[in-house]
């Protein structure tokens, strides 16, 4: 019994040594040496004007929906590029009703690609990412739109070619991991390469 | 070379390189032996024990180690229950999260003192910054209590005829601020530069470059990030884990994520060999415990890289593999890589959505949860394989006709008890769990459980119970576990059972057996650090594990994959 009681006490009594020390103060190391990370640890911010031409910023890492004709589109997702919240579809991967879902978005991409064969749609086109919120998609999947993008804003394909090219993200080191696309960086940089275009017209 | 796949030889490479030094600093900081982090830490931990009135030198007998072990973690839970019921009108609240319900905060609370983060909430919604940061909290002490217990092991294995092992107050802290706070440390500092937030500012409202409004957000990430890897703990900061591109932002960081899911697992391994001076013992472990995980991922990394053979037939390029629950960042290799290094230990944290796996990865990845054992969660996942020697040594004995011997301590009646009952636990909570919510889906079939049809359906609930038993955490997350009181309270109580009686039961094991006799090694005894008894090591868990599981199993992945 007397065990018991000094257990208690000593227990209590080190229990909250452990909320000061691993609530407390391991948070508080961590989030002083974030003040020195980009924007303060708040996350990684990009700034970009808006379609009224107001400036706006994003987050770099969170993606954004693209379904506009005139942009890259960015992956499907099962949280709509809501950052409140993050999630998957989960659907299984022998699902019938998930996989009637997946012909449609094909289907759809077809129809606004028509230039695009089935056989070169990279899958990630039409799946939906893990988070809901993937800022990426490969290189392939921003090659085969560029023929729905130029027409639409009327640039050339080589220039667009060039502008996906130069956004392409190589693997860690070289040699870790996929290449890959950041969509928002991309649009951004579409949107300038429009705006820099007119105005050597006007000049 | 295809540059996924040098990713994953990367991860796994660096993983072994690592875990061998840091399994040496690992057996100093037990033995009581000097490191480099003395100056820091033994100021700390002084006054930690004057304040708590703990003579860290006062060593105990293996009743009042279980005793002190099972009386810190009842306070900790009613600590747990009282502040996620109350978290809404606590400080540190900027989104204005509401107080969890009692059933929510029982499971949520059981999940995180067990070292399990099952989570049926969503980190964005479900709780407050001070709700994170006190899970954050659990996910040191709860890996922190089962390193104490795996110290306790290492104890009494090392005496000859001994009583006493150790003080569990000094082997607890000495766990969190030695082993977990400077990795934890390490790879916080890592994500906050790498782009993970680290604030307490709320949420942020944004306009998309397409004009949408939205949200996101934001939160002290980094921290618990760090230490949900490191302490085989897994609950994420968002809802979507490590699939986040907040929690996961890059390559690097999903390689130093990976590595710290298993690093303590592995380092534990060698940490053994070095703490008894047996090296060959140790390399008998990993060698059973390395080919058992490479059994799982080879297979699944294959698998997810060849894809969804439903979506092949329709004709579109599937070279990137299995995409869906899966970001371009991380690819199909480095996200299979991922499920099996965090289910064969009892981490859980996910970098893309199980459910979504092809069907057989899906079998992998449960049955690494099944066996819970090569390496498994710290400090708790080699008490399991502790179990499996003990069964092993047994069977061997009666197989050559001698008396079952342990590193010189005869193994007898009352030990095979413990350790049957506790292996037949996990099938046991497994198995039923998922009968019993088979059987009420059956009745009531219009539940909002099941987010998939037939087989798949079925493996959603095994695994949930699976995971639970294994206080892994990770789920087929279609499951529509979130507002019910049946899945809170069940798996609840199967997350408590299987994370408390195998650490009794190895512990009593290992404490009854310091006690006996020591025996010296001569021509009849049984040698335990040969490549003969990992094979059968190796086959007793393959044996036990096969004749537990394999219907089950047949019933989900196998018929969904036959049945396409």
């Amino acid at each position: 019994m007397e065990f018991m009681k000094t257990n208690i006490i000593q227990a209590t009594l080190l229990t909250l040594c452990c909320i000061v020390f691993f609530c407390g103060v391991y948070t508080a190391v961590v989030w002083g040496i974030a003040q020195f990370s980009s924007n303060n640890g708040k996350g990684e911010i990009i700034n970009y004007r808006i379609s009224n031409g107001t400036l706006k910023y994003g987050f770099v890492n969170v993606g954004q929906s693209f379904t506009a004709n005139k942009y890259f589109w960015s992956r499907p997702s099962a949280a709509n590029y809501n950052a409140a919240g993050s999630t998957g579809s989960n659907k299984g991967p022998s699902n019938p009703d998930y996989l009637k879902q997946v012909k449609a978005t094909i289907d759809t991409f077809l129809v606004h690609n028509p230039s695009v064969k089935k056989s070169d749609i990279p899958v990630e086109m039409v799946t939906a990412s893990g988070s809901g919120l993937d800022p990426h998609i490969s290189p392939k999947a921003a090659m085969i739109q560029v023929a729905r993008i130029a027409k639409v804003r009327n640039i050339s394909e080589e220039d667009l070619k060039l502008l996906v090219n130069n956004h392409i993200e190589k693997p860690l080191l070289g040699m870790f991991g996929p290449e890959r696309i950041n969509v928002l960086k991309l649009n951004i940089a579409l949107d300038e390469m429009k705006s820099t275009l007119i105005c050597s017209k006007k000049n | 070379m295809n540059t996924e796949i040098t990713g994953v030889i990367l991860m796994f490479i660096a993983t072994i390189a690592l875990a061998i030094p840091f399994g040496k600093y690992i057996a100093k900081v037990y033995a009581g032996e000097r490191t480099f982090l003395d100056p820091v830490f033994n100021r700390v931990e002084k006054f930690f024990f004057r304040i708590s009135r703990i003579d860290p030198n006062k060593e105990m007998n293996w009743k009042q180690h279980l005793v002190t072990l099972l009386t810190i973690n009842l306070i900790w839970f009613l600590f747990g229950m009282l502040m996620l019921m109350n978290q809404r009108w606590l400080p540190l609240n900027p989104d204005g999260n509401p107080s969890m319900t009692p059933d929510c905060a029982f499971n949520t609370t059981v999940s995180f003192v067990s070292n399990t983060n099952l989570q049926h909430y969503s980190g964005e919604t479900g709780v407050s910054y001070l709700g994170q940061l006190i899970l954050q909290l659990f996910q040191f002490i709860s890996a922190g209590t089962g390193m104490a217990a795996v110290a306790v092991v290492f104890c009494a294995l090392k005496e000859r005829t001994a009583d006493k092992l150790g003080n569990f107050y000094n082997f607890f802290i000495k766990s969190c601020t030695r082993i977990l706070l400077p990795i934890s440390f390490v790879v916080a500092i890592i994500l906050v530069f790498n782009g993970t937030p680290m604030t307490f500012k709320g949420k942020d409202t944004i306009i998309s470059l397409q004009g949408d409004t939205v949200h996101v957000s934001r939160g002290p990430a980094a921290s618990m990030i760090a230490i949900k890897q490191v302490g085989t703990n897994g609950g994420g900061f968002y809802g979507a884990n490590s699939a986040h591109p907040l929690e996961n932002p890059t390559y690097l960081t999903n390689v130093v994520e990976n590595i710290s899911i298993i690093l303590i697992s592995i380092a534990l391994v060698f940490a053994l060999g070095f703490y008894l001076k047996r090296k060959k013992l140790a390399l008998m472990i990993f060698g059973v415990m390395i080919i058992g995980v490479l059994i799982f991922l080879i297979p699944t990394i294959i698998q997810e890289m060849k894809g969804n053979s439903a979506i092949a037939k329709m004709g579109i390029d599937q070279t990137a593999g299995s995409m869906e629950g899966k970001e371009v960042r991380l690819g199909s290799a480095a996200s299979a890589y991922w499920s099996i290094i965090t289910t064969v230990t009892s981490n859980g944290s996910v970098n893309a959505m199980h459910d979504s796996f092809t069907p057989l990865s899906g079998m992998f990845i449960m049955l690494g949860m099944m066996i819970n054992s090569f390496f498994g969660g710290v400090g708790v996942g080699f008490l399991n394989f502790y179990i499996f020697i003990i069964i092993a040594v047994f069977i061997s004995g009666l197989m050559v006709g001698r008396t079952p011997e342990f590193l010189g301590k005869k193994v007898e009646a009352r030990e095979m008890k413990i350790a049957m009952i506790i292996f037949l636990l996990h099938p046991l909570l497994i198995l039923s769990g998922t009968a019993l919510s088979s059987y009420v889906i059956h009745i009531h079939p219009g539940l909002p459980w099941l987010n998939n049809p037939g087989y798949h359906g079925f493996s959603e609930m095994l695994y949930e119970y699976t995971s639970s038993s294994a206080n892994n955490g990770s789920g087929f997350e279609g499951l529509g576990d979130t507002p019910s009181v049946f899945w809170n309270i069940t798996c609840g109580f199967v997350m408590l059972v299987s994370r408390f009686l195998p650490i009794i039961g190895p512990v009593a094991i290992a404490g009854l057996l310091a006690k006996k006799k020591y025996i010296p090694e001569s021509a009849g005894t049984l040698k335990a650090d040969t490549v003969t008894f990992g094979i059968m090591v190796f086959a007793v868990i393959a044996i036990l594990v096969a004749l537990s599981f394999f219907t089950a199993l047949a019933l989900g992945p196998i018929a969904e994959y036959f049945s396409k």
